[in-house]
């Protein structure tokens, strides 16, 4: 996989949503920008984007049979040994497959029922530590402004990488701070500053009644552990998501970790990888991530097909998480000494992408 | 958002040249709207950009009779323009539309 090298003249981004980057990128064209989309036939998109309810009730259905199974097992076996298996297995259909739920979901498309869609939804939400409308809109942005710094909330690894942080959230140590800070907020009724640029006025009240549900729920369960003196109830409900989330990190680092920032071309900031079907299962699909990015109207079991459709014109895709993880790694601890380099995405030589240059890059090849 | 009041007719596309259950886009006098031919083979018009982030709608999916902005998956009824939730809050401004001789025409304000 080729890498970019970039002039010693980088400057120190700012990834927050209110500092200079943000008019910044507004004024360089990045912000709610046209961006690349690989050549597609309407007839032939649309068949992919056709929505059904059968693979994801078929889906959720071995979800959540799979989440009692296990969680019966921890149950059972509570106080020995034998426990620990099943509460790792539950913990990461908790933790870590709740995810590509949340995220499938909240862009609607898991289901063609919308209810559906949104109850499983608000159920993944709260297992993934995450604010229902707080994080429909943060993802709204996200998918409008890709990896464009001072805009997009969801930059996981900005450069340097905080690599304390990564390993922290292997344990979702700091997500959890993160919620629980801003749960504090928003049980008051505030937002904070960067949440007030994407979240519009009359969405606020929903996210002020979410967060004091979420806080109710919470102190439910430590209540009822304190009760009866014991952890079980919170080994079911809050702490799987500590436990069982490291998952969620291993897969969502191959999204856009090392890749480039401030280009409106997924195919140069996103990864597309292969895994391995029962990684599919938990992820939903979401390995196929240029793909997403590039049409997400396209749900995640017919993201497989449009890969195929797309694929010559789109860099090499990562032939395992072993291969992807082989750049990021080396990736991220390079940007810690050299915040200006990133991993340089090859495209097909008969393509060529739209470019605008980070600050202080050198231009792309 | 209310319906337009036709002062003319403009002839947007031939009937048939939408799928059943499609849309298509329709450019005049510098403005964009989508037009759209429901399952049961009935045609509406709608202003063609998304009111959250003005995306073409005729890049987005129909179903029965809501249409998915193909950006961020915002849905509208297009038959009455009505948003039906984050992440679009404001409704489309919807068109009279009329079939004939095998054209469509859309009624412009």
């Amino acid at each position: 996989m080729a890498a970019q090298d970039i002039s010693s003249d980088y400057q120190k981004r700012d990834y927050s949503l209110v500092g200079f980057e943000t008019q910044r990128a507004v004024e360089r064209g990045l912000a709610t920008a046209q961006w690349y989309q690989c050549p597609i036939g309407r007839k032939e998109l649309k068949e992919l984007m056709r929505r059904s309810d059968g693979p994801a009730l078929r889906d959720t259905a071995i979800w959540f049979g799979a989440l009692a199974l296990s969680g019966l097992g921890g149950w059972y076996f509570w106080g020995t040994w034998a426990c620990i298996p099943f509460f790792l297995v539950y913990g990461v259909l908790y933790g870590s497959a709740s995810d590509s739920r949340w995220h499938e979901c909240g862009h609607r498309t898991a289901f063609k029922t919308t209810w559906m869609n949104d109850v499983v939804y608000a159920i993944a939400c709260f297992m993934i530590l995450r604010e229902p409308t707080v994080w429909r809109w943060s993802h709204t942005r996200h998918h409008t402004d890709t990896i464009i710094v001072g805009r997009d909330p969801e930059i996981a690894v900005p450069r340097p990488p905080d690599i304390l942080g990564l390993v922290l959230n292997i344990f979702a140590l700091k997500s959890a701070w993160s919620l629980a800070k801003k749960l504090t907020l928003h049980v008051q009724g505030r937002l904070d500053p960067e949440e007030a640029t994407f979240i519009p006025e009359m969405e606020r009240p929903k996210v002020f009644r979410e967060a004091r549900i979420m806080a109710a729920i919470f102190i439910g369960v430590a209540v009822w552990c304190i009760a009866i003196g014991s952890i079980l109830p919170a080994m079911f409900i809050g702490l799987p998501s500590i436990y069982g989330g490291f998952m969620t990190i291993f897969f969502g680092l191959t999204q856009h970790a090392g890749l480039d920032e401030d280009v409106l071309d997924h195919r140069l900031n996103s990864r597309t990888v292969y895994m391995n079907p029962v990684f599919r299962f938990l992820y939903l699909n979401m390995n196929y991530h240029v793909e997403h990015h590039m049409f997400p109207m396209v749900p995640y079991h017919a993201l497989p097909r449009l890969h195929e459709a797309i694929k010559d014109d789109c860099p090499t895709p990562y032939a395992s998480c072993w291969a992807a993880y082989r750049e990021i790694i080396p990736a991220l601890l390079r940007q810690r000494r050299e915040p200006g380099w990133y991993v340089k995405r090859q495209l097909p030589s008969h393509v060529a992408p739209l470019d605008v240059s980070a600050a202080g890059a050198v231009a792309a090849e | 958002m209310p319906t337009a009041i036709a002062t003319r007719w403009v002839e947007a596309c031939a009937a048939d040249e939408i799928d059943e259950e499609d849309v298509i886009r329709f450019d005049e006098g510098g403005r964009t709207f989508a037009i759209y031919r429901s399952p049961d083979d009935v045609y509406f018009a709608t202003d063609g950009l998304c009111t959250h982030e003005k995306v073409h709608l005729a890049d987005g999916l129909v179903m029965d009779s809501i249409i998915e902005c193909p950006k961020h998956n915002g849905r509208f009824d297009y038959k009455t323009g009505k948003a039906k939730g984050a992440p679009v809050c404001v409704d489309l401004k919807t068109y009279p539309v009329r079939v004939e001789d095998g054209k469509v025409l859309i009624g412009l304000d």
